[in-house]
């Protein structure tokens, strides 16, 4: 149907336009130094964000499973890429064709942990599946801490146990330091490069959606058995959506890497809190809406550094030491009460009661 | 030559056999009912033969072409549709795309041609949107088409869960009750349907149903099962008249 294409085409396009206006309004004022530098440091992460939240929404919202492992497809990105690009900083000079080559290879490995650890874990649904993606997270971001790789004239070293054993030769040069990870990586993100990524990953993802593909994920999300009586290979599309979701993730995690001088897998960038914070990105935008995806994770954090500036203003006071230490206290109890005023029979009584009540058939 | 034809069937759950030695022949174009008591084994005759359940005896064909053991959706792609006791639609998506879902198989294109959108895209999903409409059109649900399936009125929900069946272009359509909690109107407005479909979409039709003046209306054979055992079978006057059948609805 003409009319159905020509609508959420329309609603695209709102989306790709709230990207395009923030970026227009942004970029000028970073470019002339109008912005506070903890802002203009939070347009580059901004990006990242919102692409691992739209990217997270892929298989809580469209997919319907529920996985807290996504900081890990993200690491597996950083990774790569961050290995890549140091790597080649000596023959590869142009930072563009640097920057594009490390997403290709960072989104692709990622995919391939995607497929590696999707085939076991989709078997399981639910509350089990959300437990073993969290583990495969913290396996990958602790496996990480491990790996030491060297290279010198002979070539590439590899090893799991510390650098010395490496056995590097002269003029030999350490990439990955284990826990003390990747450093001295070319800071090729930039916020124009982030901005289109965004836009990359809504097309995709906003695309996929809505075409056959699309279509039989949401089909399984809704009613497996039915889907499966149609005649839709529940396994393939369960995949699918993991393996899409899991190669942006690592595509967030190439810019995330870029936009560091050193790579560290901390619990702190891709631990589970990491995991958890991007799945309050998309619960507080909607589960299944993807344009709830892109807003929330920048107003959070524009409403976050508001008030650490003003906390900041009013000196050291134990409030801000507070909201610093527990951001994730903070973090669950917003995300118990967004699910609390949605859910809950009472509250959506009242809400309809307060607001009228809305049309059902206008969301999805 | 026959749609399908069932030997042998049975399966066992543990210690009970749910059906046992099954067998059932349906010619191209019948309406055939499948009716007895509750537990008797017909919705598990359901699940055998769209390969929920696979035998542990018996054999299935399917226009001439074995299907015993093949999983659902290989099952699906042969030609059998089913809808289900308990609605089971797609109920974020809209009336359309759950009709769209049901051709999932017929009208295809690659992931990338659908991020793309190119040529083969656009060519199947207008093919797809003119023909869900027509099949929409037929059970007067195009109104509704861009409404969410789960915001539907019970009865057109039934209709919706036909129509999606009938989009997988089956040779065969399996209905599972579909007068279940429907009121006398509706389920004479069922009936009308009923025949419609196998008219104009020349289908071969197998349904369970309890209620008596659907089954007796518009079915031309039946099969009564009781605890797994075929009762009775053949045209529908002389089965319902048979004493084993009325005491096993009825009681001694």
């Amino acid at each position: 149907m003409k009319k159905t294409i020509s609508r959420t085409a329309r609603q695209n396009a709102i989306t790709y336009g709230i990207v395009l206006a923030f970026f227009a309004v942004m970029q000028p004022l970073a470019m002339t130094g109008k912005l506070s530098s903890s802002l203009s440091g939070l347009l580059i992460p901004f990006c990242y964000y919102v692409v691992l939240a739209v990217s997270l929404n892929l298989t809580v919202g469209i997919l319907g499973e529920l996985s807290l492992g996504h900081a890990g497809f993200m690491c597996v990105g950083a990774f790569a890429s961050a290995f890549f690009s140091k790597c080649v900083q000596g023959t590869i000079t142009n930072s563009l064709v640097r920057f594009l080559l490390a997403l290709l290879i960072g989104s692709a490995f990622a995919a391939l942990f995607g497929i590696l650890i999707g085939i076991p874990v989709l078997r399981l649904r639910g509350d089990y599946l959300a437990i073993v993606t969290l583990a495969f997270g913290e396996i990958i971001k602790n496996l990480v801490n491990v790996l030491f790789i060297g290279r010198d004239s002979e070539g590439i070293h590899f090893s799991m146990k510390d650098s010395l054993s490496l056995h590097l030769g002269e003029g030999g040069e350490v990439l990955v330091n284990g826990p003390q990870g990747i450093s001295g990586i070319s800071r090729d993100s930039t916020f124009i490069l982030g901005t289109i990524l965004v836009l990359l990953t809504l097309f995709i993802v906003l695309r996929l959606i809505q075409s056959r593909d699309g279509r039989a994920i949401m089909a399984i999300r809704d009613n497996r058995i039915a889907a499966e009586s149609i005649g839709i290979n529940i396994t393939k599309y369960k995949l699918m959506a993991f393996t899409v979701s899991a190669a942006l993730a690592g595509a967030g995690g190439v810019l995330y890497a870029h936009n560091l001088a050193t790579l560290t897998a901390t619990s702190k960038n891709f631990g589970y809190n990491m995991s958890i914070m991007i799945l309050v990105y998309v619960v507080m935008g909607g589960i299944g809406n993807i344009r709830g995806s892109v807003i929330a994770p920048v107003v959070l954090n524009l409403v976050l550094d508001y008030f650490l500036r003003k906390f900041q203003l009013m000196g050291d006071s134990p409030v801000l030491q507070f909201l610093s230490d527990n951001r994730m206290l903070i973090y669950a109890i917003v995300l118990i009460l967004i699910m609390v005023m949605t859910w809950s029979p009472k509250m959506v009584e009242k809400r309809n009661a307060l607001f009228g009540r809305r049309k059902e058939s206008k969301e999805g | 030559m026959a749609i399908l034809e069932v030997k042998n069937l049975g399966i066992s759950f543990g210690g009970l056999r749910a059906v046992n030695e099954f067998n059932l022949t349906i010619e191209k174009g019948e309406l055939y009912g499948l009716i007895g008591p509750n537990g008797a084994g017909k919705t598990t005759v359901f699940n055998l033969l769209t390969g929920v359940y696979r035998p542990d005896s018996g054999v299935i064909f399917l226009d001439g072409k074995d299907i015993t053991g093949k999983r659902t959706i290989d099952i699906s792609k042969e030609g059998i549709a089913r809808t289900f006791q308990n609605i089971r639609l797609f109920g974020k998506l809209s009336v359309l795309d759950n009709v769209k879902a049901g051709m999932h198989n017929h009208h295809t294109y690659s992931a990338v041609a659908g991020i793309l959108h190119t040529g083969s895209w656009r060519r199947a999903e207008r093919e797809m949107d003119e023909k869900a409409m027509q099949l929409l059109k037929v059970f007067e649900l195009d109104q509704e088409a861009e409404h969410l399936a789960s915001n539907l009125p019970y009865g057109k929900q039934r209709k919706l869960e036909i129509a999606r069946a009938l989009a997988t272009d089956p040779k065969l359509l399996l209905l599972d009750e579909p007068a279940a909690g429907m009121n006398p109107q509706e389920t004479q407005a069922l009936m009308d349907m009923i025949r419609l479909v196998r008219d104009q979409f020349d289908m071969t039709i197998l349904l369970i149903e309890h209620d008596m003046k659907l089954v007796s209306g518009i079915c031309e054979e039946l099969t009564v099962l009781n605890f797994g055992e075929v009762l009775a079978q053949g045209e529908t006057s002389t089965v319902l008249a048979e004493p084993q059948v009325i005491t096993a609805y009825l009681g001694e």
